[in-house]
């Protein structure tokens, strides 16, 4: 079964990627399609991000100390490598904080 | 003009291969934790080159959904690829023929379309190659790399990594947010509506690939509706 799910995954990603890529050559016109696409990937990336990342840790507090970080970072243009590591080196912190009170 | 050095493309691809490296790291961990083994990982990581839809996907496989889900999930998870590529196929040179396309198309990510459209003029094929390369090494490598040692390492080291997926998420997102109030506006819209869907009895019972469906939609369909974009950019 696990190869069943590996196959549909991979199978599927492909195609989104690969059909618009050799298809499609000419620019879609209608805005709110344009629009609508335009907009996906931080509609969903939002989504994905929250609440999920509350539990993505040992404690929501740790992690909303991480999120913080990471949207600070994020307003100052740092890169996504600098952003991640500093969220995971708040969230490590502020447990380890946790940990003595 | 085209860009079409192998040189500067590997060069552009290193710092893509170092994040997802670590992002790849909590996804071999995570994989093992619930029970995937470390080749099925690895497999999993080197044919989807993908980090949402592989964390979404290994929840579809863990909750033994159905295979309708799976690629439901993946279809509006990684639905984004389908405009990247739509863009990207007219930044290609025109000299990259079909076979090199449908090559470059499984790599690429947002990261890796983000630089490349970051370049002006067109791309070559072998630029693209060289782009691709270090993120794939880097995904796959960490992905290996967390589910052999991942199990080793402290608990409070992996509590830690918990978030350096949303971090990179969070790093594409804001600084976008705050330079267009429309990207805002969904972003908030997403938001709003997956932490309804997360809390509320009746929603929260919808499985979460399907949450992530509808609160896209949703929330893109708001956007299109109030802010549709102005013919403009490339």
């Amino acid at each position: 079964m696990i190869y069943a799910y590996i196959f549909v995954m991979a199978g599927i990603t492909y195609l989104i990627r690969m059909l618009p890529l050799t298809l499609i050559q000419k620019k879609i016109s209608n805005i709110y399609i344009r629009s609508f696409l335009y907009y996906i990937p931080y509609a969903c990336l939002t989504a994905m991000t929250f609440p999920a990342i509350l539990y993505a840790t040992k404690s929501p507090v740790s992690a909303l100390a991480g999120f913080a970080v990471a949207i600070l970072l994020a307003m100052k243009k740092k890169s996504l490598v600098t952003v991640a590591l500093f969220s995971c080196g708040a969230v490590f912190a502020v447990e380890r904080i946790m940990e003595m009170l | 003009m085209v860009h079409n050095k192998i040189q500067s493309g590997l060069k552009d691809g290193i710092p893509i291969g170092v994040g997802y490296f670590s992002v790849s790291f909590t996804f071999g961990m995570m994989a093992v934790k619930n029970g995937i083994s470390p080749f099925h990982a690895v497999l999993i990581s080197l044919l989807n080159l993908t980090s949402a839809g592989q964390f979404a996907g290994l929840n579809v496989i863990v909750s033994s959904g159905s295979l309708m889900e799976m690629a439901l999930t993946q279809l509006v998870v990684n639905i984004r690829y389908a405009l990247m590529s739509l863009s990207l196929s007219q930044k290609l040179d025109s000299s990259v023929h079909i076979a090199d396309r449908m090559l470059i198309a499984y790599g690429n990510t947002d990261e890796i379309f983000a630089v490349g459209s970051s370049k002006s003029g067109t791309l070559g094929k072998l630029y693209m190659y060289g782009l691709i390369l270090f993120p794939v090494i880097g995904w796959v490598g960490g992905t290996l790399a967390g589910a052999v040692a991942g199990t080793l390492l402290p608990a409070d080291i992996i509590s830690a990594l918990g978030v350096a997926l949303y971090g990179m998420f969070i790093a594409i997102v804001v600084p976008m947010a705050k330079e267009h109030r429309e990207v805002a506006v969904v972003t908030v819209a997403a938001l709003v509506l997956s932490t309804i869907f997360y809390y509320l009895p009746g929603l929260k019972e919808i499985s979460s690939g399907f949450t992530m469906i509808i609160c896209t939609v949703l929330a893109s369909g708001l956007g299109a509706v109030l802010f549709p974009i102005k013919e403009k950019e490339s």
